[in-house]
């Protein structure tokens, strides 16, 4: 006997350890309800990081845009409009859009602003010809947002005004490599030829294919708006918020702003059906946890009503009883956790180490958050503990004369 | 003089059998056990010698009348303090030893202490080995108490009611289900105990020759007393 110990533990222990076969198999339970929430746990929270470090790897927070154009039909009592055509909506520049850059500078919520302007434009090479997307960046604050040097494949990020970095898709596409020209063609019939001086591979193949990176001056002469920009990218320092501030950033600017929120609704709308898929599972697999150790420990009780008597009538009180078995159900669901925990964890890694996409790279990157293991650890005790709560009240409510006389 | 052990002042014990019927076990009963005294209660089958002793170890409340153990008013206290009082002035013993099968038998003896106290201490092992070692049990004191044979079990049981000190020991049938060597035994502890430290026990037996060894009989028929005389043969051996 521990000397440290209280009655109520040593006697849950030594409970526990008598019925063994029971205490085993409720575990080994418990073990596997708790390694499947791990391991699913683990696993969206994985994906999820994934998909969104794969989305704001290629896309700022939020981007600030002018706002569409509207048609404002003159009202003539003689004349009746039956329908009014929307505008055609032009590559224009944000009005005054370096007062709005300071402004955004100024807002505590954000972290990095960048200037950029963008639209299509027609990049050949020889009889190859792709549309694509020109964006004209200022690379030392555009570069804070996304992060190309980080992700050049081949060549440098370097953009002087002559110079292109192109995605490795659009590179294959027009079999072209560092150090090649490109010539591009704007919609108005402005053209330029321009040098690559590197390829990036942001992990998105429609990026890859569609975006190529020039500098700011030499997108504004290409896209025949001199000293404008079409969009302001924005950081934030919390990204869960941007579509709260994207709100605020439009009502006080007046120019349009869109998160990454709004802009992949469909990807929050997965992200949602599986978290809510999930929880619905790890609630059920909680409760059939729950459902297991209350019925090993009513067929102990029932086992019990003998000793449980007898110590009642040696001065035992229902306090002391009672905490007996919700002792017992909490150190139940201990074990089971640290070993489903241990379980959950080993599945994920062997997982990880298994699924592996065709060229060998990893599948998903494993992200495991050192509390998942203490958040199942305190879930389990806590729902091992209620579990117990009716066969311990059982067990605290038997009359001894009752129970002994059996 | 000092107090009386334990005093039962007109005491009845009726059970509801489906509302308003009632059935009332026992019918008014007196009794006075001093210390030192060794008493047999017997009886037939069903005359109440269980609902009276369930009565006098506190695990059941009268309908009516006193119940005074060691000079408390026992009638009068809520279940948390007779729990107490029941740990602390009375011992079990009953026919089947009901020890906690998970426990050593030292560990069983220490039992009432340990629930009295809350924590183990070095205090309860020394006195649990001192009534082990009284009852020629210290060989098997580390024994789970399954390994035992009933005659050993029946005395760590016994040494188990022993370990408050208390003031009262009960014990119902503690012989009957023991060979005759191993009752014999048994019930010479229990003399040496009551001789020894002049500890009061109430002994409900169907064994005539048990109840010709103590020192005082009462019979109990119907839910009355119908004899209580001390035992002369036993009185005059001490003597």
């Amino acid at each position: 006997m521990r000397r440290w110990l209280p009655f109520e533990w040593i006697a849950a222990i030594r409970f526990l350890l008598e019925g063994r076969m029971q205490s085993l198999f409720i575990v080994a339970g418990v073990t596997i309800g708790v390694g499947v929430i791990v391991f699913m746990s683990a696993m969206l929270e994985s994906m999820t990081a994934n998909m969104m470090r794969r989305i704001l790897n290629s896309q700022p927070h939020i981007s600030m845009v002018p706002p569409d154009e509207v048609a404002r039909p003159l009202h003539d009592a003689a004349l009746n409009l039956g329908t009014v055509q929307r505008r055609t909506q032009r590559t224009r520049s944000i009005d005054q859009w370096q007062a709005v850059r300071t402004d955004l500078e100024r807002n505590p919520e954000i972290t990095h602003v960048a200037p950029v302007v963008t639209g299509s434009v027609l990049a050949s090479r020889g009889v190859a010809s792709r549309s694509v997307n020109a964006i004209g960046i200022e690379p030392e604050r555009y570069f804070a947002i996304i992060d190309l040097p980080g992700n050049i494949a081949a060549g440098q990020p370097r953009l002087f005004a002559e110079d292109v970095v192109i995605g490795t898709d659009l590179a294959k596409e027009l079999g072209v490599e560092v150090g090649d020209k490109v010539r591009f063609t704007a919609a108005s019939g402005t053209m330029m030829t321009l040098t690559i001086t590197g390829l990036f591979d942001l992990g998105n193949r429609f990026t890859n294919l569609r975006n190529v990176y020039v500098a700011l001056r030499t997108g504004q002469a290409l896209l025949g708006l001199i000293g404008g920009s079409t969009a302001i990218e924005v950081t934030v320092s919390d990204v869960y918020a941007a579509e709260d501030v994207a709100k605020v950033l439009q009502a006080t600017t007046g120019v349009g702003a869109d998160s990454w929120i709004k802009t992949n609704a469909q990807f929050f709308n997965v992200m949602n059906i599986q978290s809510i898929s999930n929880t619905t599972i790890r609630l059920l697999v909680g409760l059939s946890v729950a459902f297991g150790i209350a019925s090993v420990l009513i067929v102990s009780v029932v086992q019990r009503s003998k000793e449980i008597g007898i110590l009642r009538a040696m001065g035992a009180s229902r306090g002391q009883i009672l905490r007996v078995f919700l002792i017992q159900g909490g150190v139940l669901g201990l074990i089971g956790s640290i070993f489903g925990s241990s379980l959950g964890l080993v599945a994920i890694w062997g997982f990880h180490a298994v699924a592996r996409n065709p060229d060998g790279s990893e599948f998903f990157p494993l992200i495991i958050d050192w509390w998942l293991p203490v958040l199942a650890a305190l879930m389990a005790t806590a729902t091992g503990v209620v579990a117990a709560v009716t066969p311990a009240l059982r067990a605290a409510r038997l009359d001894p004369v009752v129970a002994i006389r059996g | 003089m000092a107090d009386p052990v334990l005093v039962l002042d007109a005491v009845k014990k009726s059970y509801a059998v489906g509302t308003p019927v009632e059935v009332e076990v026992l019918h008014g009963l007196d009794l006075t056990l001093e210390q030192g005294e060794f008493v047999a209660l017997i009886g037939p089958s069903g005359s109440g010698k269980s609902t009276l002793l369930n009565l006098v170890g506190l695990l059941d409340r009268p309908t009516s009348g006193r119940l005074v153990l060691h000079g408390e008013d026992a009638t009068v206290l809520d279940d948390a303090d007779l729990t107490r009082l029941r740990g602390r002035s009375i011992g079990f013993v009953f026919q089947y030893h009901h020890l906690i099968a998970a426990f050593t038998a030292r560990e069983n003896v220490a039992m009432p202490m340990l629930l009295d106290r809350g924590f183990p201490d070095e205090a309860m092992f020394t006195r649990a080995d001192a009534l082990l070692d009284q009852f020629r049990l210290a060989r098997w004191r580390d024994q789970p108490v399954g390994q035992l044979s009933g005659g050993q079990q029946q005395r760590v049981a016994i040494a188990r009611a022993l370990a408050m000190n208390p003031a009262l020991v009960l014990a119902d049938e503690p012989t009957g289900n023991l060979d005759t060597k191993s009752a014999d035994i048994a019930f010479d502890l229990m003399r040496e105990i009551n001789e020894t430290y002049r500890t009061t026990f109430l002994v409900v037996t169907h064994d005539p020759r048990l109840a010709r060894r103590c020192d005082r009989i009462v019979e109990l028929v119907d839910g009355r007393f119908t004899a209580d005389r001390p035992n002369v043969a036993v009185r005059e051996e001490a003597v």
